[in-house]
């Protein structure tokens, strides 16, 4: 699909591990659906951190992989069964989207199709459908302090995906703040795209030819460590 | 005479639901959050031209009958789980308000199809929007505004307004004529608590119609609540129904 196929990606569970180096003790923090939920199984147990779902838990635990402890009352908003842990509790969908709204959500991290160099979130419509499901990250999109993409760099056809302007329709405008790639981390500033983290075997030039938005490359760019 | 909101069968409390009605559907999206039995019985009913509300809009009963068999993911699928899109899949339903209304990848679900076909009409929202319309439905309130959605499809044909230098979203209540939810318990005034995850838009659509129905797995004797948890108060809620012993498991039987 391209010149660079036979260089080292990461796995998304990779990609879910170095984004857990982001999540910190104390933090209200909400996994999207598909890479991000991987996230969790990243955090040390005695790392405190209040995970919510939108579907109505705060401060959840891991996810079960056990199918008798399963309780199918208690699931995310992916529908994998979580534990019940202490210090949890439950809540409608009105109060967690109030949860939401208001500004408690310390950090998002969501999936994404594209984002926009101004760090417009384009997430919830494929090409080619009728319609695409919103579902709640718009509202986790606008509202939680800190939006977290994880994705991978480019389309499974080789396409861009971090662009110097959204071609999907978007999710929510100008709200991510970090993207986190199979190959790079990146920060989304008033300066444009900042490259801070690069994967071992790229170099930032070959993550610039694999991306439509115009990258700006500090000297000091990091090495991506697990 | 005392108060008692108990009915007899779910055919019975839905048998007033008329067509064209707008009808809220609990749930969220696992099968264990769904009222199955108040769909089956509006499937029944065939009332027709419905506006369905809600998260999801759900899976035909052939989807529905692969995923029992396939046991997808580690939840099983309970034998009398009936999900919304039973009534999109028999053409009941013209219009949905929906957060989820098609998969974006994987199945196509029925909503999906009738939607290429111009058979429905699809109102997108965002979740948070969607239960907040419905929590001011409850609550009295004629609209509200929230930064949600400004500059996107959500927007279109909507009131923006600048509070503290940020554009909002005028949005307004959405009160429905039936909520048909699901509980976990019941006294016969109509009083609720729930199980886990599945108070999500049960609880907030308990009120955000004239009738709310309540699909419960056990009513008790007025009393045994605890006053300190109960989630849903009895005036929100007019009608209760309890879920059989023996578990339904085709959906056309009268129940």
């Amino acid at each position: 699909m391209s010149q660079f196929d036979d260089k080292p990606r990461l796995d998304d569970w990779s990609m879910a591990m170095r984004a857990s180096h982001d999540v910190h003790e104390g933090m209200v923090v909400n996994l999207g659906m598909g890479i991000p939920m991987l996230v969790s199984a990243f955090v040390e147990p005695d790392r405190e951190v209040l995970f919510h779902t939108e579907n109505g838990i705060i401060g959840f635990g891991r996810v079960i992989e056990d199918p008798d402890l399963v309780d199918p009352n208690c699931v995310n908003a992916g529908g994998q069964p979580v534990e019940r842990a202490p210090g949890m509790s439950f809540m409608s969908h009105s109060d967690s989207f109030a949860l939401i709204r208001g500004g408690w959500i310390d950090v998002t991290m969501l999936g994404s199709l594209q984002v926009g160099a101004n760090g417009d979130l384009s997430n919830y419509h494929p090409p080619g459908k009728i319609i695409g499901s919103i579902g709640g990250a718009q509202d986790l999109a606008y509202c939680a302090k800190k939006v977290v993409v994880l994705m991978t760099h480019q389309t499974k056809a080789g396409g861009p995906k971090i662009m110097s302007q959204v071609t999907l329709p978007i999710t929510a405008p100008t709200c991510v703040s970090r993207i986190v790639t199979d190959v790079a981390v990146l920060d989304v500033t008033a300066d444009g795209i900042v490259l801070r983290e690069v994967l071992g075997g790229w170099d930032p030039r070959e993550i610039q030819e694999i991306t439509d938005a115009e990258l700006v490359v500090p000297t000091d760019v990091g090495e991506l460590s697990l | 005479m005392a108060v008692n909101k108990v009915m007899e069968s779910f055919d019975a409390a839905v048998a007033d639901v008329a067509d064209g009605s707008m009808v809220h559907v609990g749930g969220f999206g696992t099968a264990a959050e769904y009222p199955s039995y108040l769909i089956a019985a509006l499937a029944r009913l065939g009332v027709t031209g419905l506006t369905i509300t809600g998260n999801h809009s759900g899976f035909s009963e052939a989807q529905v009958e692969m995923m029992k068999q396939a046991n997808l993911g580690m939840i099983k699928y309970p034998v009398d789980y009936v999900s919304p899109g039973l009534l999109v899949d028999r053409g009941q339903v013209a219009k949905g308000i929906l957060a989820f209304p098609v998969l974006n990848r994987g199945l196509e679900v029925p909503f999906e199809t009738l939607l290429k076909q111009g058979k429905v009409e699809l109102e997108l929202i965002g979740q948070g929007s969607l239960a907040e319309r419905m929590r001011a439905a409850r609550a009295g309130i004629a609209a509200f505004y929230t930064p949600v959605g400004v500059g996107t499809v959500v927007a279109d044909g909507k009131e923006v307004r600048d509070f503290d230098g940020r554009p909002h979203l005028l949005e307004h209540a959405l009160k429905a004529d039936v909520a048909i939810i699901r509980a976990h318990k019941a006294d016969r005034w109509g009083n609720l608590v729930y199980r886990g995850t599945a108070r999500t838009f049960n609880a907030t659509m308990a009120g955000a119609a004239t009738i709310t129905i309540a699909e419960v797995d056990e009513v008790v004797e007025l009393g045994e609540l605890d006053p300190e948890a109960i989630v849903t108060a009895a005036p929100y809620v007019q009608r209760v129904v309890v879920r059989p012993a023996e578990k339904s498991t085709t959906w056309s039987d009268p129940c």
